[in-house]
């Protein structure tokens, strides 16, 4: 008995996860085969795919997955560059660092749904008020655009700003302990030699920085995939009728909101957006591996 | 080298003043009067009278007190048993042995693969089944365990020297107590930053509590400012939802700051949003 005490310690913690983690994930395969599953009976008329077949057919759920492929495209490459540049600047100076760092940390601590509302405030051009960021364009010329209930482009551009601002302090944060932690011989070597600051950073710092980089390239994509608070912050919970649904938000519509009680169809969406994802990963894995440098 | 650091500062007080505009902008619009606000069609970047009427208006128009309430209920509870069932499972992994642990924590760790989007689908079932929606329990138990804080708690655990269990042992102390008494003291610097991470995770946690809660008695603050905005006073007094967003926000920027540090450690050891 006395040998299997530890199991004794690791019980609590299996039985959370054996009932909220490793049933659910059996259960959600078996939801997505079952075809004309009911909620309120829990009966199903047959086997088979119809439920991905429903799915890829479902116009909102062509738009949820352009909308989310042009989130991951837009804000996953901006925010990691955008984030290097910041963490590479924070490193040029001394004083004041610790300030600028706490600063640019902040909304990784800040309720995405309550900023998200700042946000569509000051983005929103009503009949009564133009909005901060139309005044701003105002200034320069730009004719106003109410980008909350405006056209796509200017929807899918605050959602892109949204995300990247929100993401962003987790990027730096990485990044600024990634230079930190370069050991400064390399760079007194090379300014001995007389390289140019340009080619340090590209021959030195980021290769030496580059499993920090690509490990946010991985989570950047994974996360921008998931995107989905941040639509419901600017444009209200029905994404759908707005445009803006994104592949989670999909998946949540199907099971419980407006168009919802589809548990077999928002399963199907969450193991194609799974196996999207997984994809994106294991290619990026690949990727990585090739250029990586590890020291 | 000398001569560039001017653009330096520019471009790092640029992005600053990026990060903390809109939080001017809340506080500024929370202070504005409904009528002063609704008046200016060109938005005004100062304040002349600051009012606090409509901090006053989201504590009884709405019910604001109700939502933090709740959302502090559901962050202490979660967070406490999430710290005890990381602590023993941790201290399992780490210092006992029992046959085919190894087969255990490997199958243990590709639990963390698993996205929560998979898995939310069946716990919105099972906890409607079991008539938990609109209760505590319901928001409570599926965001209890988390596979990474255990594993982080386990390879801290790990490194205490196993001479301190062999030494404690022959005093006659048992696991239990050795646990308690000499592990997590020692290791009490993972266990509050664990702690602060499920803390801020909870208190933004939106997608969990909007498909469980109908029913506003036990909203959290996400969603709660979320009815606010799409049925309550947000549609027409963008002041007074302001002020709501200022009252959710502060309490996590005060956690913030005075835990910055092991926060940011913290986060740089695997934290991710969401």
């Amino acid at each position: 008995m006395k040998k299997y005490r530890g199991l004794l310690y690791l019980l609590p913690a299996f039985l959370f996860l054996a009932v909220f983690l490793i049933y659910p994930l059996i259960d959600v395969f078996i939801y997505s085969l079952e075809e004309g599953y009911s909620s309120a009976s829990q009966q199903y008329a047959g086997i088979g795919l119809y439920n991905y077949q429903y799915v890829l057919r479902d116009p909102y759920f062509t738009q949820a997955l352009i909308n989310t492929v042009l989130l991951v495209v837009i804000t996953v490459p901006i925010s990691t560059g955008l984030s290097l540049a910041i963490a590479f600047l924070l490193m040029r100076i001394e004083k004041l660092r610790s300030l600028f760092q706490t600063i640019y940390f902040l909304p990784y601590v800040t309720n995405t749904l309550a900023v998200g509302m700042v946000f569509m405030v000051l983005f929103k051009q009503t009949p009564y008020s133009v909005g901060f960021v139309n005044m701003v364009m105002g200034w320069v010329g730009l004719s106003p655009v109410d980008f909350i209930d405006g056209p796509y482009w200017a929807k899918m551009f605050v959602l892109c700003f949204y995300t990247i601002w929100v993401v962003m302090p987790f990027k730096i944060l990485i990044l600024t302990s990634a230079l930190a932690s370069v050991n400064p011989m390399y760079y007194d070597a090379a300014k001995i030699d007389g390289t140019s600051s340009w080619r340090t950073f590209y021959k030195i710092t980021l290769p030496l920085i580059s499993p920090s980089v690509f490990y946010l390239i991985i989570t950047g994509f994974i996360g921008a995939f998931k995107a989905y608070s941040d639509a419901v912050a600017l444009f209200g919970t029905n994404l759908n009728s707005a445009g803006m649904n994104t592949l989670v938000g999909y998946v949540f519509d199907m099971l419980y909101r407006d168009g919802g009680g589809y548990p077999s169809y928002a399963s199907a969406a969450a193991i194609l957006l799974f196996a999207i994802v997984l994809t994106i990963t294991v290619i990026n894995l690949m990727v990585s591996k090739k250029y990586t440098h590890y020291s | 080298m000398k001569k560039r650091k001017p653009i330096t500062w520019l471009l790092l007080v640029l992005w600053a003043i990026m990060v903390l505009f809109p939080f001017y902008w809340m506080v500024l619009t929370s202070v504005k009067g409904y009528s002063a606000y609704n008046a200016e069609y060109t938005p005004q970047l100062f304040c002349a009278n600051p009012t606090f009427e409509n901090y006053i208006y989201a504590f009884t128009e709405v019910d604001l007190g109700r939502y933090l309430f709740n959302t502090v209920i559901f962050t202490m509870i979660t967070t406490a048993l999430m710290v005890v069932v990381s602590i023993l499972a941790a201290y399992g992994f780490a210092r006992l042995d029992f046959p085919g642990k190894n087969i255990v924590f490997t199958g243990f760790l590709a639990l963390m693969m698993i996205p929560n989007e998979l898995v939310v689908i069946t716990n919105f079932q099972t906890i409607t089944e079991l008539n938990l929606r609109n209760t505590f329990l319901g928001l409570i138990l599926p965001s209890v365990t988390s596979v990474f804080y255990i594993y982080l708690l386990k390879e801290n655990f790990a490194q205490i020297p196993d001479s301190l269990y062999y030494a404690a042992k022959i005093d006659g102390s048992s696991d239990w107590k050795y646990l308690w008494k000499v592990m997590v003291p020692m290791c009490r610097p993972t266990v509050v930053t664990i702690t602060i991470l499920k803390v801020i995770e909870c208190w933004n946690s939106y997608i969990w509590p909007s498909l469980i809660t109908d029913d506003s008695k036990y909203y959290l603050v996400s969603n709660g400012i979320q009815q606010i905005r799409e049925s309550g006073f947000g549609r027409a007094n963008i002041p007074a939802m302001m002020a709501a967003v200022v009252i959710i926000s502060i309490p996590l920027i005060i956690l913030f700051l005075l835990n910055r540090h092991k926060i940011m450690s913290g986060v740089v050891r695997g934290g991710t949003k969401g």
